[in-house]
């Protein structure tokens, strides 16, 4: 165990599971740096430098430099996976999903049930996504509940480097294909991270903290504003549970039932678009199942119905924060009162 | 390896006889699409067989095959076995995907039939996928990908071409022209009509091929193949040829005179072999009579066979979304 950064925690992860399994590969733009280009090998190591020294150890038949040709080399990362090898594919920002999302989600999606079962698809498509670097509305989006609609596909987003190590080679061992987001703001992040391979299982939700009043649901990196808010709260005498689910899909919904029968109240916080994302889907579950539990309307907390904005005091404005979702967990915490008075 | 075709009598003969198999079994299909037996989209290969036949003579076992939405008859000729095949169109469990693709996504692994594709063009970058694979792999074969010319129309398209030459990759590029995406006529969908020649774009090397004649096809396949295993990277065939039928079962075909099909027609691959066997005295109407029976047979055993066939539970409607769990 020692401290590491959600770059090199990822990084670790696919080194050591390309060391494991000599079927797997990376493909993607400039995750080698310039694939037979004179000077320095290994000059970039994918746009943020999360593939770094992975062309070095493991050559360019496995470390793939692509052209700018998403269709193509999303799609033949789904070939290759229907044939024996175990690709990893960069996709710079999630946004690029445009140009070539018939091969992830009419291809790669259906081949198991289409096929009857007898074709196997273990592909990962690791992504950048979020908010928050002034990267304007092409390189901004959180669209993991796109990918989480689609049957067929799995879907994590990790909170933290622990958990970024450990989902990503669950990722690469899995044998569904899996959408692996990555939020841009949280590469230097740093945290505590084994050394040695582990997983952490698909569908498992993780209780960043535990609390009798509210439950605070969140993904990515609205896990670590929802603790944030928990622990300032807690200063107030609300006490929070606050639920990461790691993957939106499969989604652990019994624990986060759970979570709603012992407190009552529940704040789901989604930096994704605010129609038809993961908090107005799991409200609607919790609706569904959990009715009798709530004391008080689930409160929603994202971001604006708009494309994400360049300007810093607008994008400021735009992302969820931690005093947003302090707010939300009083106003559950008002209606109840209101409620018991 | 030649890439000559030896036209010997045994080997035209079985040409024919997969040529005739298809043109039954579409023929076939049609019967049990009225009769209710086989719903949703039906697209039939008739007068297209010589391509899909002639390139199969050129592959071995280990090659590759991805498909397209008129599949049938890649099928056939890739071996896929009929019954299995028939269960299929029925949407029954004994199918080749346990009734859960259909015409249009027929599939077999031990073919190495990797799908019918009903995303025009979207199977080309499958199709470098599978061909990196064998590559990294040392399996030494070669991938076919058939297509429409309509789908040179996609970026998959262009993204593919480029991708599979920039790399070398084991691909061939089959081009089914037969000249109608649907109803829009080749020279109203794309600004240069030869569509073999946009190969040049990728540096590949590229032939306009006769889709009417299996022998036609069979010998480029078979220069296209060498060309590949002899590590020279892609190959591109278009093989003009004409579908004699309908786009779909929805589909009134008026965007086509009825004597532009009949001219077509006059160039019936199987009509054409057929006769030119028999001038050759290789084929007396009794052998051909017998070989229509035998054609008979084996799709009435198809038949039967899908008739036998039994539905997927219920319960297993949402088996088979992912994997049912993750193997060490």
């Amino acid at each position: 165990m020692s401290k590491k950064s959600f770059r090199q925690a990822i990084n670790e992860a696919m080194h050591q599971e390309m060391e494991r399994d000599p079927n797997v590969i990376l493909m993607g733009e400039d995750v080698a740096g310039g694939m037979g280009a004179p000077g320095e090998e290994d000059a970039w190591g994918g746009v943020l430098g999360v593939t770094k020294g992975l062309v070095g150890t493991y050559g360019r038949e496995r470390v793939l430099d692509t052209p700018i040709t998403e269709s193509a080399f999303v799609g033949a990362a789904a070939g290759s996976a229907i044939t024996g090898l175990r690709p990893i594919v960069e996709l710079m920002f999630v946004d690029f999903m445009g140009v070539c999302f018939d091969q992830i989600f009419n291809q790669a999606a259906k081949f198991r049930y289409m096929f009857g079962g007898k074709a196997k698809t273990p592909l990962v498509v690791r992504t950048m996504y979020g908010a928050g670097f002034r990267a304007a509305s092409q390189h901004s989006q959180s669209l993991y509940p796109v990918f989480t609609h689609i049957p067929g596909l799995k879907v994590a987003i990790p909170s933290s480097p622990y958990e970024a190590k450990g989902l990503l080679i669950s990722a690469i061992r899995d044998d569904d294909p899996v959408i692996f987001f990555e939020n841009k703001m949280m590469y230097d992040d740093e945290g505590e991270v084994p050394d040695e391979a582990y997983t952490i299982p698909f569908g498992e939700a993780n209780l960043t903290r535990e609390g009798k009043d509210v439950t605070i649901v969140a993904f990515g990196r609205m896990v670590n504003l929802a603790n944030q808010a928990a622990d300032a709260l807690a200063k107030e005498g609300i006490s929070c549970t606050v639920v990461d689910p790691r993957t939106t899909s499969p989604l652990d919904l019994d624990t986060i039932l759970e979570c709603v029968e012992d407190t009552g109240r529940l704040v789901v916080v989604d930096e994704a678009s605010p129609r038809c994302n993961m908090a107005t889907d799991i409200a609607a579950q919790v609706a569904q199942d959990a009715f009798a539990h709530l004391k008080a309307p689930v409160r929603m907390v994202a971001p604006p119905h708009t494309p994400v904005p360049f300007s810093p005091s607008l994008e400021d404005a735009y992302l969820p924060t931690a005093a947003k979702i302090q707010e939300a967990v009083r106003m559950t915490m008002n209606a109840a009162q209101r409620e018991v008075a | 390896m030649s890439s000559k075709t030896h036209l010997d009598r045994q080997h035209a003969l079985r040409v024919l006889q997969d040529m005739l198999l298809i043109r039954r079994f579409e023929a076939k299909c049609v019967e049990l699409y009225q009769a209710q037996k086989i719903r949703g989209f039906l697209h039939l290969y008739d007068g297209e067989e010589a391509v899909a036949v002639g390139v199969m003579q050129a592959l071995g076992a280990r090659d590759a095959v991805v498909a397209t939405y008129r599949e049938h008859g890649q099928a056939i000729a890739r071996g896929v076995p009929l019954g299995p095949l028939m269960a299929e169109m029925y949407g029954k469990r004994e199918g080749c995907c346990r009734g859960r693709g259909g015409s249009m996504h027929i599939f077999d692994r031990a073919k190495r039939f990797f799908g019918g594709n009903a995303i025009v063009g979207g199977g080309l970058p499958l199709a470098i996928g599978i061909a990196l694979a064998d590559k990294e792999l040392g399996r030494g074969a070669v991938t076919a990908c058939f297509f429409g010319e309509g789908a040179v129309g996609e970026g998959a398209f262009h993204e593919s071409m480029n991708l599979a030459e920039l790399w070398g990759l084991p691909v061939l590029f089959v081009c089914e022209n037969n000249l109608y995406a649907m109803g829009v006529p080749l020279e109203q969908g794309e600004a240069e009509t030869d569509i073999y020649r946009k190969a040049s774009a990728y540096r590949m090397p590229a032939e306009m091929v006769d889709g009417m004649s299996p022998v036609a096809v069979e010998s480029a396949t078979l220069r296209a193949v060498e060309s590949i295993r002899a590590g020279n990277g892609p190959y591109f065939l278009e093989c003009r040829t004409y579908r004699f039928r309908a786009h779909s079962m929805f589909d009134a075909q008026l965007y086509r005179t009825r004597e532009e099909v009949e001219l077509w027609k006059a160039r019936d691959p199987l009509v054409l072999m057929r006769s030119w066997l028999e001038e050759n005295h290789m084929l007396s109407a009794q052998e051909y009579a017998a070989m229509e029976s035998e054609v008979e047979r084996e799709i009435d055993e198809a038949v039967a066979f899908a008739e036998a066939g039994s539905w997927e539970a219920v319960e297993d409607l949402e088996r088979f979304t992912l994997m049912d769990e993750v193997p060490e």
